[in-house]
């Protein structure tokens, strides 16, 4: 099957770059899947797994908080402000952070704390789907 | 003349003084090139974000977004980053005194700006001044990454959104090379000038639309420039302190060696005044 090239950089520097033959990522509209030859396209992506196929049946997650999504002819880049592989996700910290942000959701009635823990909360619980291999 | 042993005592404090400024003087330069390799990381995704920008925000002129546009401006903010500690030579004063004169030049009364304030010591130097500081990030660590400033990034962004300021001009130490860095105003919101770095623009499809993807793209966009500058800044400030320190261990040397010729003339001094006496005391005798 026809590969293509994928990257994903953060402002830490890049996460990933290989080879895959698929690309598939929770776009804010929706499940997006790109193969080998896709139209260019720009999308944002919602805080969720990418799930990059390498061929025989091999495939790899990558935690994502947001960003977007670029399809270029022969390339594929995704830009997000954290990025992390699902074999160097820390669990300990992503349960701890998750915690933390159950806690503020209780407690806090301000709408900015309310919309930023939640955030938090989906960023720790999607960081531990990502680790335990669930998408 | 110092006695010799007040001059000795001279000698070893400038001594401890040089060793001291010595290891600060390393200390800094290895912390440098691992602010440079950040400095380097972060590129790769800032010429990436830029391209992206460049493609939608130039290629469909007919795409708005509030980050986009120019208001009437009411009110500037300045973002200013500075270091938490001194002993870094000019590094601090240098862009202290470029925003200070800057404001004072462009604003009659303090309700027309808005002051953000990165680092302890440009913090203090506002409001030693009377001037407000809206803001203030103190203990950012050496190495910042991304999480560890995303707070401060963010709330810049976000009172831009919410129409605290019109404009927001950021000051910071641009980093040349070990030995210069510059004071560099840039301006970044709103974003007007965003160049496209010279590759074609490709033309893209829109997932959902040109606007949604303004709106989370546009936002990252500012942060990153922000993020750039703080990690700009930060490798300026070690090659600052780097410098600073080698001249404080270069101006220690010279001082023990004008020190020392100072000791040995007076320990000759006091040999030959010794001798005198004996002599003196030899003749009386006789």
């Amino acid at each position: 099957m026809k590969t293509f090239n994928v990257n994903i950089v953060t402002p830490d520097g890049p996460v990933v770059d290989t080879n895959v033959e698929l690309v598939s990522a929770k776009a804010k509209s929706g499940e997006l899947g790109i193969m080998a030859g896709h139209v260019p396209m720009v999308a944002p992506l919602q805080i969720g797994a990418v799930r990059l196929v390498l061929g025989d049946n091999k495939s790899e997650l990558v935690a994502i908080s947001g960003g977007f999504l670029e399809v270029r002819p022969d390339q594929v880049t995704i830009l997000a402000q954290a990025a992390e592989k699902a074999e160097n996700i820390d669990a300990a910290r992503a349960k701890e952070a998750k915690m933390r942000a159950e806690r503020l959701l209780q407690g806090k009635q301000d709408q900015v704390d309310l919309k930023r823990a939640e955030l938090a909360l989906k960023r720790a619980t999607n960081r531990l789907n990502v680790h335990e291999g669930k998408l | 003349m110092a006695s010799l042993r007040d001059i000795k005592t001279r000698i070893t404090s400038t001594k401890k003084t040089s060793q001291i400024t010595r290891a600060m003087q390393m200390v800094s330069a290895s912390k440098l090139s691992r602010a440079e390799a950040n400095a380097k990381g972060f590129v790769p995704y800032m010429d990436k974000i830029q391209e992206v920008v460049a493609s939608i925000a130039l290629g469909s002129k007919d795409v708005t977004h509030p980050m986009l546009q120019t208001r009437p401006v009411k009110k500037t903010g300045y973002l200013v980053i500075t270091s938490d500690r001194g002993l870094a030579g000019a590094y601090n004063s240098s862009i202290l005194r470029n925003v200070h004169k800057k404001i004072q030049e462009r604003h009659t009364s303090k309700d027309d700006y808005v002051i953000i304030a990165v680092g302890r010591m440009g913090r203090d130097f506002f409001r030693n001044r009377g001037m407000e500081v809206a803001e203030d990030v103190t203990g950012l660590p050496d190495q910042p990454n991304f999480a560890d400033v995303k707070e401060i990034v963010r709330k810049t962004v976000d009172l831009f959104s919410e129409g605290a300021y019109d404009e927001l001009y950021m000051y910071y130490n641009h980093f040349v090379n070990a030995i210069q860095q510059d004071v560099t105003e840039k301006k970044v919101l709103p974003l007007t000038d965003i160049e496209s770095s010279g590759g074609r623009l490709s033309s893209y499809e829109f997932e959902p639309s040109a606007e949604e993807i303004l709106e989370v793209l546009l936002p990252q966009y500012a942060e990153s420039l922000i993020y750039g500058a703080l990690l700009d800044g930060k490798a300026s400030e070690h090659a600052a302190r780097m410098t600073a320190m080698q001249n404080a261990t270069d101006n220690a040397k010279e001082l023990i060696g004008s020190l020392t010729l100072q000791y040995n003339r007076a320990r000759q001094a006091a040999i030959t005044q010794e001798i005198t006496e004996i002599v003196g005391g030899a003749a009386a005798l006789e």
